[in-house]
């Protein structure tokens, strides 16, 4: 008996449905619209749920809800929680599926937003505005709640900038070299917040701390606003562009061959993604993790097709970031815990047990 | 109509690693690109692919300089299996195999995209590992997958002219039976209207699949002809340093080429 006999070849049997099932999505929507209500109804003073929804179904015209807000409820909401919830929402999103657009980009599940320069440059710059504020601000009056957001956004473009010029060589951009890049524009940006803070004021270190460890405690209105349009251009750019980062993960020169103009994505891609973080940076300061982190995951859990995984990871980085908001206002209130620190609480144990396991498998 | 190389010239860095050679590949035809390490075998497939640019002379696909055609409509007709991929992220063989639509492919996919890609994978023996992820695959499956991928791109012919399929030795990592398998695929390929140029280094398997075989040496071409009529013991000496005894097989489309050891190094 021959081994061919012995072992017949199984009968083709249909491949595990990934593609896009109505699963994940109702479980990681219902997560979110969980933590939402969570974030809005927890704080100093208890919203609620049942008073948060019954407004919603008024809102949304559906009839009268048996209960109400009261005024002070309603204050608090409108004016703190929600601009600060849609805050985290947008911020969290738009890093976590940056850091999957990057990492397919950069064919090493490793990358994140920072590793470009694109966080430390932002940082630079606010850390700068900070420094400088004192001149500053006698010129630009009423403006000046958003000279430090500007100066951390144009820090970020400038940073990317910078890292894609040294990484581009004869009109080809070479990831490796646009890593190493981005880690030498880090270094040097952190350097030069090292000695601005040298210089600062206890005041202004304090802003600094909030800089580098990040807080949604700044959103409002205002800066809700300022941060929609980036941001949503940023994820648009991402999803429109799964298909081709599908294939960027055969190899740049396999994603050439099957159509994909491959030097103008990267490029596209980078700056969209220092866009986003720009955006992100400037309102929220340096929120590490998320865009490391919630890709990874997901791609264990989901697979790595683009066309499920930018969309899943922004829903869960929206998620993971309300959550640590919410444990970083309420665990140490009533002053407030930095959240950036509180991304890497929850997320280092996460990425610790997926290396073991990806080192096990 | 044809892929053809004229009068071009490879450089990487500050040497010439091919050139300036002329070559053309024509649909219906199976041709073998074969010569010592360094010839430059790999450098004119990148060249014929557009990876490189040519330093002088240009590639042209069907009469257009190759860098001209809009990329979709170059992927349609231009397929190339590169000696190795390195693809570190879970997707499945399927998975890879409908990656090579993508030309193709309208927004969200295509029922008979899924239909192709699973007939690719027939065809190249990995059909059994169709929902295995590519990590977990061995050197061999993962190359077949790989080819299947390349044959679901090039699966339908384009509404004109032909499909051009460029192998960089795609036999490296098979087994002898697959060996076979492979060129049998390249075979049926060219025998449905496409063109095959195939980099080998196995001589017997040039001789068994080829129409036509060409010789590079130190960048250039050195011999282009059939089979029986290239591969002589005089040439393989002179080219590869290696003694042959080249028989005559009227059973099979080439000859067999019966290495004896190395050539005495020419005075």
């Amino acid at each position: 008996m021959s081994a061919s006999e012995a072992m017949p070849v199984p009968a083709a049997r249909p491949v595990p449905s990934r593609l896009p099932g109505a699963g994940p999505w109702m479980t990681l929507g219902l997560l979110l619209a969980l933590m939402v209500l969570a974030s809005l109804a927890v704080g100093s003073m208890t919203v609620p749920p049942s008073a948060i929804l019954g407004s919603l179904w008024e809102v949304l015209g559906l009839g009268e809800a048996s209960h109400q807000l009261d005024a002070r409820q309603r204050a608090v909401l409108l004016t703190l929680r929600l601009p600060r919830v849609l805050m985290g929402v947008m911020v969290g999103g738009v890093l976590a599926a940056t850091g999957a657009a990057l990492q397919a980009l950069f064919r090493n599940p490793l990358v994140e937003p920072g590793l470009l320069g694109t966080s430390s440059g932002a940082a630079l710059g606010a850390v700068l505005a900070i420094v400088v504020d004192v001149t500053l601000a006698a010129h630009v009056g009423p403006l000046r709640m958003l000279v430090v957001p500007a100066a951390a956004f144009v820090g970020a473009l400038g940073a990317t900038l910078l890292a894609l010029r040294l990484g581009t060589g004869g009109g080809r951009t070479d990831t490796p070299r646009v890593l190493l890049a981005g880690v030498a524009v880090s270094a040097g940006a952190f350097a030069g917040m090292g000695l601005l803070t040298h210089s600062a004021t206890d005041a202004q270190l304090r802003s600094i701390t909030f800089w580098s460890l990040g807080s949604l405690g700044g959103a409002s209105w205002e800066t809700v606003g300022a941060a929609a349009l980036p941001l949503a251009v940023t994820l648009g750019v991402l999803l429109s562009e799964a298909r081709a980062l599908n294939l960027m993960l055969l190899g740049e020169r396999e994603a050439w061959h099957l159509g994909v103009d491959v030097e103008r994505l990267k490029r596209k891609l980078i700056l969209a993604a220092a866009l986003g973080v720009g955006a992100a940076v400037a309102f929220c300061g340096m929120i590490g993790f998320v865009g490391l982190l919630v890709p990874a995951l997901l791609r264990i859990a989901l697979g790595p097709d683009h066309r499920r995984l930018l969309a899943a990871s922004a829903l869960s980085g929206a998620s993971l970031l309300l959550a640590s908001d919410l444990l970083a206002r309420t665990l140490a209130a009533p002053s407030e815990l930095p959240v950036g620190a509180l991304t890497s609480v929850l997320g280092v144990p996460a990425f610790i047990a997926l290396l073991a396991r990806k080192g096990a498998a | 109509m044809s892929l053809e190389a004229r009068g071009i010239e490879v450089w990487r860095g500050r040497g010439r690693v091919a050139g300036p050679l002329s070559l053309e590949v024509l649909p219906g035809e199976v041709l073998a690109v074969v010569g010592p390490n360094g010839a430059g075998k790999s450098s004119l497939l990148a060249a014929l692919s557009g990876e490189l640019r040519c330093k002088s002379g240009d590639v042209f696909l069907e009469g257009r300089a190759l860098h001209q055609w809009p990329y979709l409509e170059r992927a349609q007709r231009l397929g190339v299996l590169p000696q190795e991929s390195s693809l570190g992220f879970g997707f499945t063989a399927l998975e890879v195999a409908l990656l090579g639509r993508s030309p193709h492919a309208r927004r969200g996919g295509d029922a008979s995209d899924l239909d192709i890609a699973r007939a690719a994978l027939d065809a190249t023996d990995t059909q059994h590992l169709a929902s295995r992820a590519y990590t977990t695959l061995s050197g061999g499956e993962r190359q077949r997958v790989q080819l299947a991928r390349v044959l679901a791109q090039l699966w339908t012919p384009p509404e004109h002219g032909h499909r051009y399929l460029l192998l960089d030795e795609p036999t490296a990592s098979l087994d002898l039976s697959h060996q076979h398998l492979v060129l049998e695929r390249a075979r049926a390929f060219a025998k449905d209207g496409g063109a095959v140029l195939t980099v080998l280094h196995d001589l017997n398997l040039a001789a068994r699949y080829a129409d036509r075989i060409a010789v590079l040496d130190q960048g250039r071409c050195v011999e282009t002809g059939t089979p029986s009529g290239v591969l002589t013991p005089g040439l393989i000496a002179s080219t590869f340093g290696l003694q042959v005894e080249v028989v005559a097989r009227p059973d099979l489309p080439g000859p067999l080429v019966i290495p004896l050891g190395r050539a005495p190094a020419p005075p």
